[in-house]
Order: structure tokens, then C-alpha cells, then sequence
């Protein structure tokens, strides 16, 4: 079997995502054995016209990036939207939160009506073109990404988690953040991350976005036992999932 | 001469985010050359607001991926700046380790992947692993010793989660701080032989000079990334940290969706070289020693010897971690020292300065009297170099011209001078491309 042509592109982000896979280190060249790299602005200087397998990073903020990611998408066999503004939209969906002109207005003052600034309402990648495969995350974990590319390049369907962060919490042994007082979006975030920030005594925030059905029920008892509500949550899930329903 | 320069670059490889060079000469005469900055901006200035003061650090670390500890400590600063929030002398410590293991992790990114490329003749590190498979392997050691310090201090190696307003919500054991320690040891010879492969390649960095004004922090005790007064080659006395604006002095450019910045001339320099520039005096001995190696001395206006000033801060920065940790450990670590303490909100502004990897980063906020965010004025190091490559472009390429340098040597000596900046487009707004119209 031919080793799948895969292209990395980034739109509106930190760059952090890739950043992941460049620390993969040694284990990149372990992955380099399955797939073809034939893009990637950040790590070389190839360009390539046609790839199997696009990798997309960051959300979608200029209608000519909209025109952009479609004309990846139309060349893609597989898209995969990698990382939280990539496939939720991110923080960067924090702008939509405020009029466009507002914050236009905010960072460039009198010079925010010059053209070049223009901006969109922050969209994730699915809402503009087909996604096939989610990496989610802020940033993304990285042995997730290669299992899920590894699955890709010899055509098998990854099997993901569709549970919450709690339960990989409760696997760790860690004691519940909200034995601290704190407010975790555990109980309505999706696992996948071995619940790495509450492992390092850190709550939750919801970066790879709501699980698909959460046990609202355990949630509500869970919060009522703290003196919190479900509107706590919500509202703490504003970082990283600004208008999410929308797109997860 | 009469040829025709037409060169168009559309994306910059090998840095973070997108940048554009457009130049047009012909028959020795210079049309065009710009440095064009369209990445998308992301306002993330205008979307903190509304936010509560200690979602900030969580928030603006996405700002960059790169340098996510450093935009966390000064947004950190600002915040407890503006709530009147002291850190122990012992969280003082660990945030300059966790500084110093970005440091490590930026500067080796950046000399060992990014610019090693250019200086070998190839296009990408990915060629260079069979070709120089143990100079690669001794990057990716020294690389990953970046990230397993950014993983003990801040919790994992990008957007640190263990930094928290006032301290930190776990700090690492003594035996984890005596690992780290051994390993910081061990690494110095490894930095030798990185720092020697780089001088055997330093003839290929081109030899051009540019009178240029450099900024950073400086601190009469140490050579310093974390605290400190603004201090400019151009001036003898130093400016507070809280008056950063009157020396940034940010505009917006048509070439660019980042805002540019000058203060005594037209543009001016940060980063690794400006640093060095400013407080050579204070390195320490080893990276001393590596500076002397190179010959690189105070004032040296080249800008492609930022990537030997890189490797001179990696010297520096392990041989002050091991001083730290030291005195950490003779100190006993208590998690109480460290324990965020209770705050109560005010009414207030702040401002929070660190060095990134490559300059003085700026974070200055407001909060209202429940400590909720009303507004932000960020000013980050690439910002800061944009103009100062635009002047670069301007006096190098009428000099590669004269030189009867090729279309395509001036294209790689002007990416290389951009790489030399290790711009962090993403940290501006997000864009590098160029363009020989």
C-alpha cells in the first residue's frame, strides 16, 4: 500500500498543535514509516498541490480563509480538523462574544476601518467545509494524533473515547477538583486527554469541547453537593467553547 | 547592472505563522521591498474583556504556542500587579525556571530546526537526520530537556496550567527538582557540541550590519529574562515597565495586520541579540565562554548573529537554572511558599514584563471591583522586530543587488534574515509571506 500524501495546514491560532507533533521528536520518524509529508509551512519549505490526507489547524476568522480552507477541502480525500480552534473554534470564538466592529475598534483604534484588517466571525472548521476526523484539544494530545493518523494511513476507523473527562480522572486515582472548591468541566468535557490538567492539580477547562450525551443527572448531584449549578459550568465553558453548541 | 528582480514568496517556511517578502527592482533601480504581515489577526486584546482575572493566564497563553509560559508569567504579573498580589521569593524562582525552560525549548527549536536548514543547504531538519544523524539527535535531546522542564514546573510542556495567580496549584517534589538538576548537567556538553557544529557553519550567516537600536530588560543584579527596567542602547538611564507604551509606541502599518513599533528611530530590535547587546556583561561564565568562541561582542549589529546569541542565552539559562535549583534546594521546597493565596478583587490596572525567547513582551490590564477584565494592551516581541526587518530588507537588498547575488540567493538571504528573528507571527497575529512582485 502506498504511503498516503498528507498536507499540514494552519489558519488562526497559536500554533501550538503543530508544536506538538515537532515534540514528538524520534516518534515523528516512527510516523514519518506510514505517511508522505508533503506540506507543512512551519517544519519545511516543500509545497504541494495534492495530498490524500489535509490536516487542518486553527479557526476560520477571513472570508478569504474560507475560500482557502474549501479549495483544501475540494483536494482532500480526508480532512482532519487538529486541535480546540480547529474543531470547536476555540478561544478565538471569544470574539464573537463582542460586536465585530467593537473589537476592531479595541486593537486598531482609528486605523480599524483600513481594509487589511478586516475580520469575520470566528467559525470552526466544520462549519464551513466537511470535517472526517476530529483531534480535539488545547492543544492536542499527541499520541491521540498519531493513532488516529496511523489509523487513517492503513484505512482502519480510530476508536475514540465518547466518555467524560471524569471518568480517565477517576482511573488516575486523582482527588476531585471540586473537593477543592474549585469549578471542573470534567463532568461535561470529552475524554481523550488522560484528564492531563486536573492530573496536574489543575480544574478542568473544557478545551476539547462538551461530550455528546453527558450524564447531566450525576453532573447536577455532583454540583449540588459544592453549591454550584449547571449555569456555573456553562458559564465557565464560555473559554473554550464560546457558541460551541453550534458546532459540536 | 540590468536584471530584473521578481521575486514572490507567498509564506515564509520554517517560522510560526505567515509572512510575505515582495520585492521589485529592475535595472538596479528598487521598486518595491516590503515585509508584508497578513496573518489573520485575532483581537485577543478586545475578547479578554468580560473575563475573570484568573481565567486571563489561561486565556492569553494561546496567544502562542511557542511562547505560552511567557505570555502566561506576564499576564500573571499584570494581574497580581494590578490586585496587589505578592509571589514568595520561592515562586519567583520556579517562574524564572519556567521562563528558562522555554528559553531552552524556543532557542534550540529555532537554531536546530528552523535555521540549521538554511545553514546545511536543505530545505527542512527531515533531510538532516540521515545526513547529520547525531547533531540531530543531540538537538532533539537538548529540545526535549526544554520540555520535560516546562512539563515539571508548568504542568505540561505547552499552555502551562500549574502557574496560578499568587503561586502555583502544584510545584515539583526535591527529588524531581535533583533530577532536573542532573539533567541540566548532563546537557552542557551536548550545548557544546551544538554550539560548535554552529560556529564550523557561522561563515554561511551573512555578513551585514545595520546600526540598530536594541531594547530589553535589564536588572543591575543579573542578566535577566524576568524582572527588570526597560533599557535601549540608545539611552542611559532606564524606564519603568509601567511607562512601556511611551517606548513601544505601536502603529499600524499597511504591510501588516500586526502593529509595528519605533522609539528613538524608525524601528528597533528585540530578542536574543538585543538582550546580549544590553547585558552581556552579566553572562555567566560558560556562556561567556561560547559568546568569546563565536567572537561575538557587545554591539554587534548583525542581525543574523541572533541565532549565535540564541545559543549563548541556552548556555546562560542552563548555568542559572542550576544556580536556582541549587538554592532551591538548600532552601528546602514548602508548597505552602507556593500555596495561591485567597485574593480579593479591586478595581485596578497592571502591568506584567517578561523577555520571551525572542523580546520584551508587555501585558498591561484592567479589571473592574469583582475583578472582572474591562481591558488589555499587549505588546509582543515580534511586533516589535517587524519594522526593523522591513529596514533590514531596505538597506540588504540594494547591497545583495550589488553583489550580483541571483534572484534566488536573495531570496534565501532575505528568509534567512527573517528566520533570524525567529518571528512568532503567530504571537503578532499570525502571517510571514513573501513576494518579489
Amino acid at each position: 500500500m502506498s504511503k498516503p500524501r498528507v498536507a499540514i495546514f494552519d489558519f488562526a491560532c497559536c500554533e501550538g498543535c503543530q508544536l506538538q507533533i515537532v515534540d514528538m521528536e524520534e516518534e515523528i520518524i516512527d510516523l514519518l514509516s506510514v505517511i508522505n509529508p508533503v506540506e507543512w509551512r512551519e517544519a519545511m519549505s516543500e509545497q504541494s498541490e495534492q495530498f490524500d490526507i489535509s490536516i487542518i489547524e486553527g479557526s476560520i476568522t477571513r472570508v478569504e480563509d474560507e475560500e482557502r480552507l474549501r479549495s483544501i477541502r475540494e483536494k482532500s480525500k480526508v480532512l482532519v480538523a487538529l486541535g480546540a480552534c480547529a474543531v470547536t473554534g476555540g478561544v478565538n470564538k471569544l470574539k464573537n462574544n463582542f460586536d465585530l466592529d467593537d473589537v476592531k475598534q479595541f486593537v486598531y483604534k482609528d486605523d480599524a476601518k483600513m481594509p487589511h484588517l478586516n475580520t469575520s466571525k470566528t467559525k470552526a472548521v466544520c462549519e464551513v467545509v466537511k470535517v472526517d476526523y476530529n483531534v480535539p484539544g488545547c492543544p492536542i494530545d499527541v499520541d491521540e494524533f498519531a493513532y488516529i493518523v496511523r489509523c487513517l494511513a492503513i484505512g482502519k476507523e480510530p476508536d475514540l473515547p465518547t466518555y467524560s473527562v471524569c471518568v480517565e480522572c477517576k482511573k488516575k486515582g486523582n482527588i476531585c477538583r471540586f473537593e477543592y472548591g474549585e469549578l471542573c468541566l470534567g463532568p461535561i468535557t470529552l475524554a481523550g486527554c488522560g484528564a492531563k490538567c486536573p492530573t496536574e492539580s489543575a480544574a478542568c477547562f473544557g478545551c476539547r469541547g462538551w461530550v455528546e450525551d453527558p450524564n447531566v443527572n450525576a453532573a447536577k448531584d455532583v454540583l449540588e453537593e459544592y453549591g454550584l449549578t449547571v449555569d456555573d459550568l456553562k458559564s465557565k465553558m464560555k473559554l473554550f467553547g464560546s457558541q460551541q453548541e453550534n458546532t459540536i | 547592472m540590468s536584471k530584473a528582480v521578481d521575486i514572490n514568496v507567498k509564506h515564509v517556511t520554517r517560522v510560526e505563522g505567515h509572512g510575505n517578502i515582495v520585492v521589485k527592482a529592475d535595472d538596479g533601480s528598487i521598486e518595491k521591498v516590503e515585509w508584508q504581515v497578513p496573518e489573520a489577526p485575532r483581537f485577543f486584546e478586545a475578547m479578554v474583556r468580560g473575563n475573570n482575572y484568573d481565567d486571563i493566564q489561561t486565556i492569553v497563553s494561546r496567544i502562542c504556542g511557542i511562547c505560552s509560559a511567557s505570555h502566561s508569567l506576564a499576564a500573571l504579573k499584570a494581574v497580581e500587579d494590578a490586585l496587589d498580589v505578592k509571589v514568595s521569593e520561592q515562586t519567583r524562582k520556579l517562574r524564572i525556571l519556567l521562563n528558562y525552560a522555554e528559553q531552552i525549548e524556543s532557542h534550540v527549536l529555532h537554531v536546530g530546526y528552523l535555521v540549521a536548514p538554511d545553514l546545511l543547504g536543505v530545505k527542512s531538519v527531515v533531510p538532516l537526520v540521515s545526513s547529520h544523524p547525531d547533531l540531530v539527535k543531540t538537538i532533539i535531546a537538548a529540545h526535549r530537556l526544554g520540555n520535560e522542564m516546562m512539563s515539571l514546573i508548568g504542568g505540561r510542556r505547552t499552555h502551562p496550567v500549574s502557574v496560578k495567580v499568587g503561586g502555583f496549584s502544584r510545584i515539583p517534589t526535591e527529588s524531581q527538582l535533583k533530577d532536573l538538576k542532573k539533567k541540566l548537567e548532563d546537557s552542557v556538553p551536548k550545548l557544546k557540541v551544538i554550539a560548535e557544529a554552529v560556529l564550523g557553519l557561522a561563515d554561511k550567516l551573512p555578513a551585514f550590519e545595520r546600526d540598530t537600536e536594541y531594547i530589553s530588560i535589564t536588572n543591575p543584579d543579573h542578566y535577566t529574562f524576568y524582572d527588570g527596567d526597560i533599557f535601549s542602547t540608545d539611552i542611559d538611564k532606564t524606564v519603568d515597565i509601567h511607562d512601556f507604551e511611551s517606548v513601544a509606541n505601536e502603529y499600524v502599518s499597511a504591510q501588516s495586520t500586526a502593529k509595528w513599533t519605533k522609539w528613538h528611530r524608525d524601528s528597533f530590535a528585540v530578542g536574543a541579540l538585543a538582550r546580549f547587546n544590553n547585558n552581556a556583561d552579566q553572562l555567566l561564565p560558560l556562556a561567556k565562554s561560547i559568546a568569546d568562541m563565536f567572537g561575538l561582542k557587545k554591539g554587534c549589529c548583525n542581525p543574523y548573529f541572533n541565532n549565535v546569541a540564541q545559543i549563548v542565552e541556552v548556555v546562560q539559562v542552563v548555568e542559572h537554572s542550576l544556580k536556582l535549583i541549587g538554592e532551591l534546594l538548600e532552601d528546602g521546597l514548602d508548597p505552602e511558599a507556593s500555596k495561591p493565596p485567597k485574593v480579593e478583587t479591586k478595581a485596578g490596572e497592571g502591568v506584567g514584563c517578561v523577555e520571551a525567547p525572542r523580546g520584551i513582551l508587555f501585558h498591561r490590564y484592567k479589571f473592574d471591583d469583582n475583578g472582572i477584565c474591562t481591558g488589555a494592551n499587549i505588546c509582543i516581541p515580534t511586533n516589535q522586530n517587524h519594522g526593523n526587518i522591513q529596514k533590514d530588507f531596505e538597506e540588504l537588498v540594494p547591497q545583495f543587488i550589488s553583489a550580483d547575488k541571483t534572484e534566488d540567493e536573495i531570496r534565501l538571504g532575505l528568509e534567512m534574515l527573517v528566520r533570524a528573528y525567529d518571528p512568532c507571527i503567530s504571537c503578532s497575529t499570525h502571517y510571514l509571506d513573501v513576494e518579489f512582485v
